[in-house]
C-alpha cells in the first residue's frame, strides 16, 4: 500500500507538469492579453509592461522561468492585474474562506445525503422512500444560483436573520447560507447514489446470510450493508470534494464571500495569466491528491482490491 | 412431536404484472435428527419454501399457512422471535458460498458475530470457538486462516466456512439450500460427506434442498418431490428411487445420464417448468406428462397416501406408472441402436404427445 502511494505521488509530478505546460500554452494562444482594455495603452507603456512581465520572451523560456520560480522559490508570480499583490497572497487570502465553506458544505452534503439515501433504501417503496426521493429531486432541481437568491430573500430580506453577504471567520452566521446553497444539489446526488447502491447491496446474498444469522436489521445495515454501499458514493465524492473546496463562483458572487472561485473566473476574464495558472495548479494538485485518497479508501473497504 | 411442521404453507410474490404463486399449500414435517430431501427443478419453489420458513422472503413475498418449530408458531413471527431462532435453532447454508459470505469482512469477524450475538461471548472467546468449528469442518490451519477474507478461500473451503458458521450455535435444524450446486463434483462429495458426519455428531435434523438426485440418494432418509410449488410425492428415498410412482419423478430419474448403459441420448423431460404467474389448469405437470388424461387438465390431484409412508399427487393409477417403468429398459436399448434418433424420442412414447400439448404455459413470457 505504501509503495502504491509513493508510486502514485511520483506519477503525479509529470501529470502536474503536463497540466502546467498545456494550460500555459492554451492561455497564451487565446486572443487578448492582460493589458488589452477598451482604451488601448500607449505603445511605449505596453512595451514596457510586456518587458517587465517577460511577455516578450519565447514561450518556452516563459514556461521555464515560471516553473523555476515555483520549484525554487515557491513563487507563483505577481498578479498581472493587481500589480501590488502576488498570486501567493491572493490564494492565501481567498483559499481559507473557500476551504471553510466548501468543507462544511461537503460535510453537510455527505451526512444528509447518505442518511437520506440509506433511509430511502431501508423503507423502499414506502412513504419514507417517496419523501426522501422527493426531497432529493427538489434539491437537485434548485441549482445554487436559484438557491442563493432565494435564501437571501427569505433569511435576509424577510426574516432579517442572517447577513446577506460578506464573510467573517469569527461569525458562523456568515457561513450558513453559502454552505446551504452549495451543499443542496450535491446532497441530492449523494442521496440518489447511496439509495440505489444500498438497494443493490440489501438484495445481495451476503445480506440474506446476515439476516439468517439472526442479526437485528439495524446491525445488518450498519455492519454488513453500509460499507459496500459506500463504494460508488466514495468514487463520486473524491472529485466533488475538490470542486467544493476550490470554490464556487456563484457562491462567491452572491454572498461576496471573497473566495478563490471568483478570483479564478476574474482571472480568466482579465487574462490575469499568473492568477489563472496559480488556481489551475491548486485545483490540479487537489484533484490528484483526492483521487489518490479515493483509491486508498477503496482498498480499505474492499479487501479484494490490493495494489 | 415433529421438530418442524409446515401446514398449508403458501408463498405468493406480488410483481408488477402478476402474482407469482411460488409455493402452494405445502404440508411437511421434519422429525428430530432426520434428513429430508426436497427435490425439484429450478423454479419449483423449493428455495422459496426454505426462505419462508426462515422469514427471509424478498420484500414483495407473502407467506400464509403455518410453520411450527418445537411447537412454536414461527411463520410471520415478529422479528425478535425470528432472530432468536435464526442461527440458534435453525441455521441455513446457501447455494453460492462466494456471494453468501460477506466479501468485505474477515471470516473471523463474520463467524464471531454469531456467537457474540446469540451466546453473549466476548469477541476473543468467539473467535476461539470459530477456530474450533473451522477445525471441525476440516479446514487445514484454521487458526491462521480465520484471519483471511472469503475470496482467499477456494469454493469448497468457502462452503466449509459457511457450514462452520451455520453450526456455531449447534442448531437443531440445518436447512441446506443447494449446498453443493456451485461446487465441482469431487468437492461436492466431500461436502456431502462432511454434512452427514456433522449431522450425526451434532444430532441435528437437516432439510436438504437440491435438484441433484444423486445427492438425495446419498444423504437423505425421506424425500419430497416438488413441482410447480406443490409437493407431489413424498416417501422414503429407496422405494421412490426404485419404483417412482409419480410420472415427474420417473422423468427426473430417467434424465440422469448413465454411462454404464451405452446410451447416447440425453433424456430430458419435454417442455418447460410452468410459469407460476400463469400456472396451467389442473395438474401443473400435465402439459409435460406422458400419462396425462382428460381429468388432469381439470382437477389438480390431491396428495394422497397410497402405501405406508408414501404419498403422491397424480391421477394416473400407480400400477400404470409402474408398468411403464418396467418396459422402459428394452426401450432404452432400441433408441441406442438408432444414433440419428431425436432426443425427444428417447422419452417414453406418451411423452411425445405430451410435448405437443405443452407449448402453452411458459413460452409467452420468461419467469
Amino acid at each position: 500500500m505504501f509503495a502504491f502511494i509513493l508510486r502514485r505521488l511520483a506519477v503525479a509530478i509529470p501529470t502536474l507538469l503536463l497540466l502546467i505546460v498545456f494550460s500555459f500554452v492554451l492561455m497564451h494562444l487565446a486572443p487578448g492579453g492582460p493589458f488589452t482594455g477598451e482604451r488601448a495603452l500607449p505603445p511605449a507603456v505596453l512595451a514596457n509592461l510586456e518587458r517587465q512581465y517577460g511577455l516578450n520572451d519565447p514561450l518556452w523560456l516563459q514556461i521555464w522561468n515560471y516553473l523555476y520560480n515555483i520549484v525554487v522559490h515557491f513563487d507563483f508570480g505577481p498578479s498581472f492585474v493587481y500589480p501590488d499583490r502576488t498570486v501567493n497572497q491572493l490564494i492565501a487570502a481567498g483559499f481559507p474562506v473557500t476551504l471553510t465553506y466548501g468543507a462544511l458544505s461537503f460535510l453537510a452534503a455527505v451526512i444528509f445525503g447518505v442518511s437520506l439515501g440509506v433511509v430511502a433504501a431501508i423503507w423502499h417503496n414506502s412513504w419514507v422512500d417517496y419523501l426522501a426521493v422527493g426531497i432529493s429531486i427538489g434539491a437537485q432541481v434548485l441549482p445554487n444560483f436559484v438557491m442563493a437568491p432565494l435564501l437571501v430573500l427569505v433569511f435576509t430580506l424577510w426574516y432579517r436573520l442572517l447577513p446577506g453577504g460578506g464573510w467573517s471567520f469569527n461569525d458562523p452566521s456568515f457561513w450558513i447560507m453559502p454552505v446551504i446553497a452549495l451543499a443542496t444539489s450535491y446532497m441530492a446526488s449523494i442521496a440518489r447514489i447511496t439509495r440505489s447502491s444500498m438497494l443493490e447491496v440489501l438484495g445481495s446474498n451476503h445480506i440474506r446470510t446476515a439476516r439468517a444469522k439472526g442479526m437485528p436489521e439495524h446491525r445488518v445495515i450498519i455492519r454488513h450493508a453500509l460499507k459496500p454501499a459506500m463504494l460508488p458514493v466514495i468514487s463520486y465524492l473524491g472529485p466533488v470534494f475538490v470542486s467544493m473546496i476550490t470554490g464556487s463562483v456563484v457562491i462567491d458572487i452572491y454572498f461576496s464571500t471573497g473566495g478563490i472561485g471568483k478570483a479564478f473566473v476574474d482571472s480568466a476574464l482579465n487574462r490575469d495569466y499568473a492568477v489563472m495558472m496559480g488556481v489551475t495548479i491548486l485545483i490540479g494538485t487537489l484533484t490528484i491528491l483526492f483521487n489518490l485518497l479515493v483509491d486508498v479508501l477503496y482498498a480499505w473497504i474492499d479487501p479484494k482490491i490490493r495494489y | 412431536m415433529a421438530l418442524l411442521t409446515l401446514t398449508d404453507l403458501s408463498v405468493r410474490f406480488q410483481t408488477n404484472d402478476a402474482e407469482v404463486r411460488a409455493v402452494n399449500n405445502v404440508n411437511l414435517t421434519v422429525e428430530q435428527g432426520e434428513t429430508l430431501g426436497i427435490v425439484g427443478e429450478s423454479g419449483s419453489g423449493k428455495s422459496q419454501l426454505s426462505f419462508a420458513i426462515m422469514g427471509l422472503l424478498a420484500r414483495n413475498g407473502r407467506a400464509t399457512g403455518s410453520v411450527t418449530f418445537d411447537g412454536q408458531e414461527i411463520l410471520n413471527a415478529p422479528k425478535k422471535v425470528l432472530n432468536s431462532i435464526r442461527a440458534e435453532k435453525i441455521a441455513m447454508i446457501f447455494q453460492d458460498p462466494m456471494t453468501s459470505l460477506n466479501p468485505y469482512m474477515r471470516v473471523a469477524d463474520q463467524m464471531a458475530e454469531v456467537l457474540v450475538l446469540h451466546k453473549g461471548l466476548s469477541k476473543r472467546d468467539a473467535v476461539t470457538e470459530a477456530v474450533r468449528m473451522l477445525d471441525a469442518v476440516k479446514i487445514p490451519d484454521a487458526k491462521g486462516r480465520v484471519r483471511l477474507y472469503p475470496h482467499e478461500f477456494s469454493g469448497g473451503m468457502r462452503q466449509r466456512v459457511m457450514i462452520a458458521m451455520a453450526l456455531l450455535c449447534r442448531p437443531k435444524l440445518l436447512i441446506a439450500d443447494e449446498p453443493t450446486t456451485a461446487l465441482d463434483v469431487t468437492v461436492q462429495a466431500q461436502i456431502m460427506q462432511l454434512l452427514s458426519d456433522l449431522q450425526r455428531d451434532f444430532g441435528m435434523a437437516m432439510m436438504l434442498i437440491t435438484h441433484d438426485l444423486g445427492v438425495v440418494a446419498g444423504a437423505c432418509e425421506r424425500v419430497a418431490v416438488m413441482y410447480g410449488g406443490r409437493i407431489r410425492e413424498t416417501g422414503p428415498v429407496r422405494p421412490i428411487f426404485a419404483e417412482p410412482t409419480l410420472p415427474y419423478t420417473q422423468g427426473l430419474l430417467d434424465a440422469i445420464p448413465r454411462v454404464d448403459q451405452n446410451d447416447e441420448e440425453l433424456r430430458a423431460i419435454p417442455g418447460q417448468p410452468p410459469n407460476m404467474s400463469r400456472p396451467p389448469s389442473g395438474c401443473a405437470f400435465q402439459p409435460r406428462c406422458p400419462y396425462a388424461r382428460d381429468v388432469c387438465a381439470r382437477i389438480d390431484p390431491p396428495l394422497e397416501t397410497f402405501a405406508s409412508g408414501r404419498a403422491r399427487a397424480c391421477h394416473a393409477p400407480v400400477a400404470e406408472v409402474l408398468a411403464r417403468q418396467m418396459t422402459r429398459h428394452p426401450d432404452t436399448d432400441q433408441t441406442a441402436a438408432h444414433p440419428g434418433a431425436l432426443p425427444g424420442q428417447a422419452i417414453p412414447h406418451g411423452a411425445v404427445a405430451g410435448a405437443g400439448a405443452a407449448g402453452t404455459p411458459s413460452t409467452t413470457e420468461g419467469q
